[in-house]
């Protein structure tokens, strides 16, 4: 019984932080109905961020977030207006191979500053450990728990009472009434990559402090795809309760299903199956609302 | 209507086909290598451009598909023996089937759900060609025979380009005539409108299928042809990137077109040998990292550039120069 707590809660932290980029995913897709690839190499970018400015700057963690958060503004918006700005109206393929190739320079930009080297940070974070039974959470997956809370109490915060949030809900509802009500979609657009980029670092640098950075890192964005498509493709509170449901599951399935599967590796490709399944059988996801088509 | 409308289209096309035929002669070994490549990615984005292209079901999981011809006809003819010329039907239709199981969503699913689809396909197909150790060697790969006629082998460069430059007019000419039929019509109908072709009795769960199917045979043929021609199938070979690649060509090239298809794979696969040659000049001069780097972002640059400023790819380009020629040194046509 204790394993499988234990699994649990290790799975409620790593799902936390899936939840964190996921949401980031949602907010791009709801504004702007682009499909953003590239929100696993935001996570990337994240990791080796919090490398950068954690080990070689020697910062504090605080200062390294804000920072870390500046450059993802920065980066978001950089993004949005040079590249997909263009694309606003064209078909859906076009705005998915933009990300997706949005996704390669990005990689390709790590590899050449960063080296695409593994890199750790792993005892440059505080360390306590909270044991209560025969559980124990390390402390990156309880820094992990905290950040992704702030932050989506944020993110929940600034849907429901700030100027901005509420233009970024209304353009997802209805492009043409929030156009003549006078709100600029573009700079509704830019926001939401800002938020998307930022979310996405964030969820980098606490991943990096569990399990290190290396390129595969960005593999993370088909997971939180994963994550989105169980939640519901257009809905928050579904994005952050299929984070956790996911990863629970893919903790759980790991330590379980391995010892039986010759050559293990079973936790890797969870995700892809419970998208299968939920394609199959719920392709709205849990909580997302299902499309009617008319000609 | 007639594919070639004038004897000069027909002279062009000989005058093509003698061209391939005679060109191994000259060239260095090196170059027919490239040209090999071109071949074999041109026969799986022909595959691609009927599904993406032409149905306008989006799919990222092609290479997956490639794997799957790829190591059917591996086992055929390695671990039972059989000839090439039986084992590459049969992994085509291999492919065609675990086409045919994965594009069962694409009925209720579009879109981005369907591209995720496909992701999926793929990360499953490599873990169970990973797992599935006994047939397919898992990640130490198996040793693959070299496709023989009577006494005479394959091996040589030369003769592996004839083989492949044979495949691939083929599988052009299959290309070309598929999109002039029922079909083909039918998937350009879906590709517009899903809904509207349905009204019209159009059955879309059948077609979409048949895109899918037709779209992996070829993948299947190219997956084959590719391991080969290396003697060797390995995972490595069959990387997820490949397949945004080979969307990327589709972009560059044109989609929903023949010559766009050719276009592109010849042009972004002359790009990545342009890449190799300077890569490692690069590195020197820069940083170790450089040329790994240089070509994933000279890659994803072509792509988003084609997507800004000629999203028709250089099909289009190239229809323009067309009739620039034609009406020179006039350039307007006179109003009829």
């Amino acid at each position: 019984m204790n394993f499988f707590l234990q699994l649990v809660v290790t799975g409620f932290s790593l799902g936390m932080i899936y939840a964190l980029v996921a949401i980031g995913f949602v907010i791009i897709l709801k504004c702007s109905d682009a499909f953003n690839i590239a929100q696993g190499h935001f996570v990337l970018i994240g990791g080796y961020l919090g490398y950068t400015f954690l080990v070689p700057f020697h910062l504090p963690i605080w200062a390294a977030l804000i920072l870390a958060i500046g450059v993802a503004a920065l980066l978001g918006l950089v993004i949005e207006r040079l590249a997909l700005r263009p694309l606003v109206g064209q078909p859906e393929l076009a705005i998915v191979m933009m990300t997706i190739a949005l996704s390669t320079v990005l990689e390709g930009l790590v590899t050449l500053i960063w080296g695409g080297e593994y890199k750790t940070y792993h005892g440059v974070l505080p360390t306590f450990t909270l044991a209560f039974g025969g559980i124990s959470i390390p402390p990156e997956s309880l820094i992990g728990l905290l950040v992704s809370i702030v932050a989506v109490s944020a993110l929940m915060f600034v849907f429901r009472y700030t100027r901005i949030g509420l233009a970024m809900r209304a353009t997802a509802d209805d492009l043409k009434v929030v156009q003549s009500l006078g709100i600029r979609a573009t700079t509704v657009y830019s926001v939401s990559w800002v938020i998307a980029s930022i979310v996405g670092v964030i969820g980098g640098i606490l991943l990096g402090g569990i399990s290190g950075v290396m390129i595969p890192l960005a593999e993370i964005g088909l997971k939180a795809f994963a994550v989105v498509l169980l939640g519901g493709i257009n809905s928050f509170g579904g994005a952050i309760l299929a984070g956790i449901i996911v990863g629970i599951l893919e903790n759980v399935a790991a330590g379980y299903l391995d010892p039986l599967v010759p050559g293990g590796g079973f936790a890797q490709i969870f995700p892809f199956v419970v998208m299968v399944v939920v394609l199959i059988f719920r392709p709205y996801g849990l909580f997302g609302t299902a499309r009617i088509e008319r000609i | 209507m007639a594919i070639f409308r004038t004897r000069s289209q027909w002279g062009g096309l000989l005058a093509f086909l003698v061209l391939l035929a005679v060109c191994p002669l000259f060239l260095s070994e090196r170059v027919l290598t490239i040209l090999t490549m071109i071949g074999i990615a041109i026969i799986s984005v022909h595959g691609l451009n009927i599904l993406t292209g032409y149905c306008g079901q989006i799919s990222i999981g092609h290479v997956g598909f490639m794997a799957v011809g790829a190591y059917a006809s591996a086992i055929l003819t390695a671990r039972l023996g059989w000839p090439f010329w039986v084992a590459l039907p049969c992994a085509a239709l291999a492919a065609g089937v675990a086409g045919l199981i994965f594009g069962l969503p694409s009925l209720k699913i579009r879109g981005f759900y369907l591209i995720m689809a496909t992701v999926a396909a793929h990360f499953i197909i490599i873990w169970l060609v990973l797992h599935l150790s006994n047939l397919t060697g898992g990640p130490d790969g198996m040793p693959v025979p070299k496709p023989q006629i009577g006494s005479f082998v394959f091996n040589s460069k030369a003769s592996y380009y004839y083989l492949v430059m044979g495949v691939g007019c083929i599988a052009t000419y299959g290309a070309v005539n598929i999109t002039r039929t029922r079909a083909g019509r039918a998937f350009v109908a879906i590709r517009d409108n899903d809904l509207a072709a349905e009204v019209m009795g159009i059955n879309l769960f059948s077609h979409k299928l048949q895109a899918f199917f037709i779209g992996c045979v070829y993948a299947g043929v190219a997956g084959a042809l590719l391991v080969h021609y290396y003697g060797f199938a390995s995972v490595d070979q069959f990387a997820f990137i490949d397949s945004v690649w080979f969307l990327g060509m589709l972009i560059v090239g044109g989609m929903g077109s023949i010559s766009g298809a050719i276009l592109g794979a010849v042009s972004l696969k002359l790009l990545d040998e342009l890449v190799t040659m300077i890569g490692p000049v690069l590195s020197a001069l820069v940083a170790a990292q450089a040329a790994a780097s240089l070509a994933l972002i000279t890659r994803g640059l072509v792509i988003i550039l084609f997507l800004i400023f000629e999203p028709r790819g250089l099909e289009h380009r190239w229809e323009i120069l067309k009739g620039y020629f034609r009406l020179w040194p006039f350039s307007h046509e006179e109003a009829e």
